[in-house]
């Protein structure tokens, strides 16, 4: 799922926030706000069709860059993989997934746009309960002006505020409870999607994993969490507890390996993996898209939940015995990361590189990567696998740009961190399985474990999903090379044996 | 650039002197490479870092340029670099550096 | 003349460029003392 949240790039990406600490008269900021998008424009805008599932990587493909100045001919804000809200209905969801009373509302703003939340097709009585009358747009005000709470805008006018949660402790100001209230409304709405979707019941589900990459607690235990939990009340997943995963952008990928471990392991039956967006990253590469005329493509909050179940026998299974994992002694040679996390496994698997129908690694969108000095990071992704696979000889050199477009993708996930991951092919990839198209995706997840000054270490953790059946040899542990190789040194020391004999 | 990379690069500027610091860069296409660079000569064009306004003149260059480049142990760069050649558009790097070089560089 | 022998060297590498310790180790090996290296992430 994603929001559209135009007044939130303003107000709460750190871009913003910063420039108006540093530069609180700059050209950037007053030429800004014309750079935004409507609802509308986010909703024809390629990439996020494709987030959604409207489009597919497929389609992007075959689209010129840059997307920012196409229409895309589908607009609809519902697709089988969620749906891009409005930030008026989700300011009404933060409100839903507070329940310590610090997100209040103008009373007016309620009125107005109550309706439009209960006629979202996958807000139920549970949730629109939920949802308080609001309260005086001049206390609104009064908190914001003279108690510290955050404001709350929509088109350009404060409609409610996220209040501090204690006076002195930081760790629950005003600002990180926004941040984290935002982050646990955009899971929950990921996590009702997921379970219409996968076709389950919300009694189904017997632990959450959250892997964004917010921290919640006091200032006795800062990350105490527990997204997770409070993100499946919300849902209403009541047989469910659950627990927080972290490792930056690598999260995710870290939390599907858990996952599908506990389920492996039977100790829970289904597991979901969910995360939801980030406040700080909106706007971040605002200045390059300002300065080169672009509109801001990053005002959009996303999330996502994926569901990891018992074999059905017919559904795309994890093989948990193709693992990839950078680890302490890996190092952060470009190469020696790439090798940790693809080659590596395959090479324990007896795989090639080309035996992968799909890499997905970080799948973040160049339209907006591109124009702000990063490159096209997917593309970059898959040049480095492919310069590996031609040092092992899987592929011949002058393949090499061929390889990445047969078994690459275009990059359409909007850059908010742990999002684009990897994660965002995932059902897709279920679909090309599914349908025959390619047998195995390998996801990539890539952390920057540097930016929190604990380490200077990256991050890296690799799965392998593959078609149902027919391969569960492999997972048993002993691939078809290794018994050839068993084979053949078996008939090698009879001959030897003969050969003794007869001398 | 970071801003507190901006405040570290002007503080060891001041304890070492500038004629004795070079900057190695490793970004990933020229453009990044440029700005990164006018930002540790010229002085951060975007204005939001304590190098604004700020022209120490460094020497500086990208770990892919040939000139540094010939100064690593080979196998060393071998190990830790060399593929990102493969990834990077070293040729239009190069010319952004060499550019900004010309313009703002005062060893 | 050397470039980098016996010079104080401050590196700011990037999460998809060259990372920061490994532009480290080249620096090393040319000779050079590096007092600061950093890596930034743009996405």
């Amino acid at each position: 799922m994603m929001v559209h949240t135009p007044d939130m790039v303003l107000h709460n990406g750190t871009t913003q926030t910063t420039e108006r600490i540093v530069n609180p008269d700059s050209e950037y900021l007053k030429e800004l706000p014309n750079h935004l998008r409507t609802y509308e424009q986010a909703l024809s805008y390629y990439p996020n069709q494709v987030y959604i599932g409207n489009k597919t990587p497929d389609d992007l493909t075959a689209l010129p860059q840059p997307w920012y100045d196409k229409e895309c001919d589908c607009a609809a804000r519902y697709g089988k993989f969620g749906q891009i809200m409005p930030q008026e209905e989700f300011i009404l969801l933060m409100q839903v997934c507070d329940v310590f009373d610090l997100v209040k509302l103008d009373k007016n703003f309620v009125a107005q746009h109550k309706g439009s939340l209960a006629s979202n097709e996958i807000i139920d009585e549970g949730i629109l309960s939920r949802v308080k009358d609001g309260i005086a747009p001049e206390e609104v005000a009064r908190l914001v002006n003279e108690d510290h709470a955050e404001p709350l805008y929509h088109n350009n006018e404060l409609v409610g505020c996220a209040a501090r949660a204690h006076d002195i402790d930081v760790n629950l100001s005003a600002h990180v409870m926004h941040e984290n209230i935002v982050s646990k409304a955009s899971s929950v709405l990921a996590l009702l999607h997921v379970v219409k979707s996968a076709g389950i019941q919300k009694e189904d589900v017997e632990y959450v994993i959250d892997c964004a990459e917010e921290a919640c607690g006091d200032m006795n235990q800062r990350g105490g969490g527990n997204f997770a939990k409070s993100t499946a009340e919300i849902a209403g997943f009541v047989n469910a507890t659950g627990s927080d995963t972290r490792s930056f952008c690598a999260g995710p990928a870290h939390a599907i390996v858990e996952a599908a471990s506990l389920v492996a392991a039977g100790a829970y039956k289904t597991v979901v993996v969910t995360a939801g967006g980030c406040t700080a990253k909106l706007g971040m590469n605002g200045k390059d898209h300002v300065k080169k005329g672009l509109p801001i493509l990053e005002d959009m909050i996303a999330g996502f939940s994926v569901v990891i179940t018992q074999d059905n026998g017919t559904d795309p299974a994890i093989n948990l015995g193709i693992l990839g994992r950078h680890t302490v002694g890996t190092g952060s040679a470009p190469q020696a990361v790439i090798s940790s996390l693809v080659t590596d496994p395959l090479d324990r698997a007896g795989l090639k590189v080309t035996d992968i129908g799909k890499f997905s690694p970080e799948m973040q969108n160049p339209d907006i990567t591109k124009p702000a000095g990063a490159g096209d990071v997917p593309l970059s992704n898959y040049k480095m696998i492919a310069a590996l696979a031609v040092k092992r000889g899987d592929i011949e050199k002058a393949d090499l740009a061929k390889f990445t477009v047969e078994h690459g993708l275009t990059g359409w996930a909007p850059t908010q961190g742990h999002i684009p991951s990897g994660v965002p092919y995932l059902g897709f990839a279920r679909e090309d399985i599914l349908s025959g198209k390619i047998s195995r995706a390998m996801i990539i997840g890539k952390g920057s474990l540097f930016l929190g000054r604990m380490t200077n270490l990256f991050d890296g953790v690799s799965f392998v999903v593959e078609a149902n059946g027919g391969t569960e040899p492999e997972a048993a542990g002993v691939s078809e090379e290794e018994v050839k190789g068993m084979i053949a040194k078996a008939m090698k020391e009879f001959a030897a044996t003969l050969l003794a004999q007869a001398e | 650039m970071d801003l507190e990379n901006q405040k570290r690069v002007k503080e060891f500027t001041e304890q070492y002197g500038a004629e004795n610091i070079v900057v190695l860069l490793g970004a990933a296409e020229g453009e990044a490479s440029g700005l990164a660079a006018e930002t540790v000569t010229n002085g951060d064009p975007t204005y939001a870092g304590p190098l604004t306004g700020v022209s120490l003149g460094l020497k500086v260059f990208h770990v892919c340029e040939p000139e540094v480049k010939e100064e690593f142990d080979p196998n060393i760069y071998e190990d830790q670099v060399s593929m990102m050649e493969m990834v990077l558009d070293v040729d239009d790097i190069v010319s952004e550096m060499t550019s900004i070089r010309e313009q703002y560089c005062k060893f | 003349m050397s470039i980098l022998n016996d010079k104080k060297v401050i590196i700011i590498g990037d999460r998809d460029g060259i990372p920061g310790q490994a532009i480290e180790a080249c620096a090393v090996s040319a000779g050079a003392e590096v007092v600061f290296s950093s890596t930034e992430c743009f996405v």
